[in-house]
């Protein structure tokens, strides 16, 4: 019997969860805020979703329910991605800074 | 592209965001990690445009859309101030749960699109994932509002209870199980609707009752959720960069929340049901009685510090609320040009987030190895001369250890008390955040500044 592919996403998804267990436990607590905004950013790849709601359907009628609520995503994300990732860089910026002080 | 190749593709991004993450572990490969980040989302991103290949007319309005968000997106990561991430971070969490509702909703009315079967017979598998990722993308949503609304000071911190509220709670959650099976079982589109109202209420009722003091647990869990969001429509999507992500953003706030906890000595569980403070406040005003505290002004407070040689800082909320970070920067500044040894002290709690006490000293500039975490600074309070308390309050109250009644026993504290002298910056004597009287206010050593923190501080430069 073959195996079901979603045996193989469900393995993926629980090794993630082992390898984000390891890797945010090796996080230095004075980080902490950023890896907030980060991982904000990061699961805003949910945009992939979004993406594909946008796009679908027919040449005829780009604005089926379905497609809108797929653009009105594009744009919520898009915000998290762009304003995760610049916030966060922001901050590591500081983080540097007194680096170059001392 | 073929579908295999970008199966390939989102694997490789979702390695890059692993390592995104692992880059966090020091200040000098942040940036690495945060590039790393930024390319794994670009090549997710331009993967799923080159997957979908035929265009419909769409197109023009994915990339307006996509522009307007990263647009305002980038105007708030340039003005926010820093003092307001604990709000930042709350409202991009409610962005991910209604986006994930989005997609969710989407994918239910147009399942051809994302090969899930046909309206009205969508694949069993899906249905259940599909409803995952909405019920929790909406608690997300709902939650990260009020979560929001309490840090920004539009709604109160205060918890809001009523009777009956976690029986209420509770049979809310049922009702998203049972909707999920009817909704498996009939396709009909109407439960699927009131799964997602019942969500957004869950949402909502489970943050109301929480405290302001409790704000850096909710905030980690509804960091937690939004990945688990995530990984639910990751599924439904069959892609694996989603999942990888959902697993890796759900177990980060999972361990921040539960990090949290441990700062405060309370159970999860304890936090989620709410309610801090309300209920232990009216045993302790009982035996409350006026009695008598040592205030001094800031020449009182430099003549203290300059006569020391060795000075450890505890900032708290009432820093970032007074925006003093700045100020207290020069002044310690001006404390080292005397030769005084000078050290930050952050306890877990501080603040409204993980992590937001060093946020704000790196903004001002306090190079990150004079600042100490709990574990690594206790023990240096015994030889410390003077200990400047800068709104903080329930971190340092030594009932903790001391008074098994008080309802933050067992907290671990700063041991501020075991300094010679201790300056406390406050308003008021007004209790903390947990409603419990401090017992270091009254303490032979202890002299009270009260004022405005980023006043004091300032005067309190001038004097040295």
């Amino acid at each position: 019997m073959e195996i079901d592919p979603f045996i193989f996403r469900l393995s993926i998804f629980i090794l993630s969860i082992f390898i984000g267990y390891y890797v945010v436990w090796s996080v230095t607590p004075s980080l902490h805020t950023p890896l907030m905004s980060v991982t904000n950013a990061i699961s805003s790849v949910i945009i992939v979703g979004a993406i594909i709601a946008g796009l679908a359907g027919s040449t005829a009628n780009v604005f089926t329910i379905s497609n809108i609520l797929g653009f009105l995503a594009i744009s919520l994300a898009a915000i998290n991605i762009f304003g995760g990732f610049l916030v966060t860089q922001r901050m590591l910026q500081m983080y540097k800074k007194k680096k170059k002080d001392k | 592209m073929s579908a295999n190749l970008s199966a390939i593709f989102y694997l490789i991004s979702g390695v890059l965001f692993i390592l995104a993450l692992r880059g966090l572990s020091s200040p000098e490969t942040s940036r690495q990690g945060n590039f790393f980040g930024i390319l794994g989302m670009v090549i997710a991103i331009t993967v799923t445009f080159l997957s979908v290949g035929s265009f419909s007319s769409g197109l023009i309005y994915v990339l307006i859309f996509l522009l307007v968000g990263g647009l305002i997106g980038a105007f708030i990561a340039y003005k926010i101030p820093m003092t307001a991430m604990p709000e930042l971070v709350a409202g991009f969490h409610s962005l991910v749960g209604l986006s994930a509702v989005f997609v969710a909703i989407s994918a239910f009315l147009n399942p051809e699109a994302f090969n899930l079967g046909s309206p009205g017979s969508i694949k069993l598998a899906s249905l259940i994932e599909m409803s995952i990722g909405a019920a929790v993308g909406a608690i997300t949503f709902s939650g990260s509002i009020i979560a929001f609304l309490k840090l920004q000071g539009i709604m109160s911190g205060s918890p809001i209870t009523f009777k009956g509220q976690h029986f209420l709670n509770a049979l809310l959650l049922i009702a998203i199980l049972v909707l999920t099976y009817l909704l498996c079982s009939s396709q009909s589109s109407n439960f699927f609707w009131i799964l997602i109202a019942v969500s957004f209420l869950i949402g909502f009722l489970l943050i109301i009752p929480i405290g302001g003091a409790d704000m850096p647990v909710v905030i980690s869990m509804l960091n937690s959720y939004s990945g688990w969001a995530a990984a639910g429509i990751g599924f439904t999507l069959e892609n694996t960069a989603l999942i990888i992500t959902g697993a890796l953003v759900g177990s980060s706030g999972a361990i921040l929340s539960y990090i949290m906890c441990k700062g405060m000595n309370r159970s999860f569980f304890n936090v989620i049901l709410g309610g801090f403070g309300a209920s232990e406040q009216s045993a302790s005003t009982g035996n409350k009685e006026q009695r008598p505290v040592k205030s001094g002004n800031a020449e009182d407070a430099a003549f203290l510090m300059k006569n020391a040689s060795s000075v450890i800082i505890v900032p708290g909320y009432g820093m970032a609320v007074a925006q003093a970070q700045h100020a207290l920067r020069e002044m310690v500044d001006t404390l080292k040009k005397n030769d005084i040894k000078v050290s930050y002290a952050i306890h877990p709690v501080a603040g409204r987030m993980p992590g937001h006490m060093n946020v704000l000293l790196a903004e001002a500039n306090v190079p990150y190895d004079e600042v100490f975490e709990l574990e690594e600074i206790n023990n240096d309070f015994v030889n410390a001369d003077v200990a400047f308390v800068i709104g903080a309050n329930d971190v340092t109250n030594p009932a903790a250890k001391t008074d098994p009644q008080s309802p933050i026993y067992g907290m671990p504290i700063l041991d501020v008390e075991k300094c010679k002298s201790v300056l406390f910056v406050k308003r008021s004597l007004s209790p903390g955040y947990a409603g419990v009287d401090n017992e270091l206010f009254y303490k032979e050593n202890t002299l009270m500044l009260f004022a405005d923190a980023k006043k004091m501080t300032e005067e309190i430069t001038k004097g040295l």
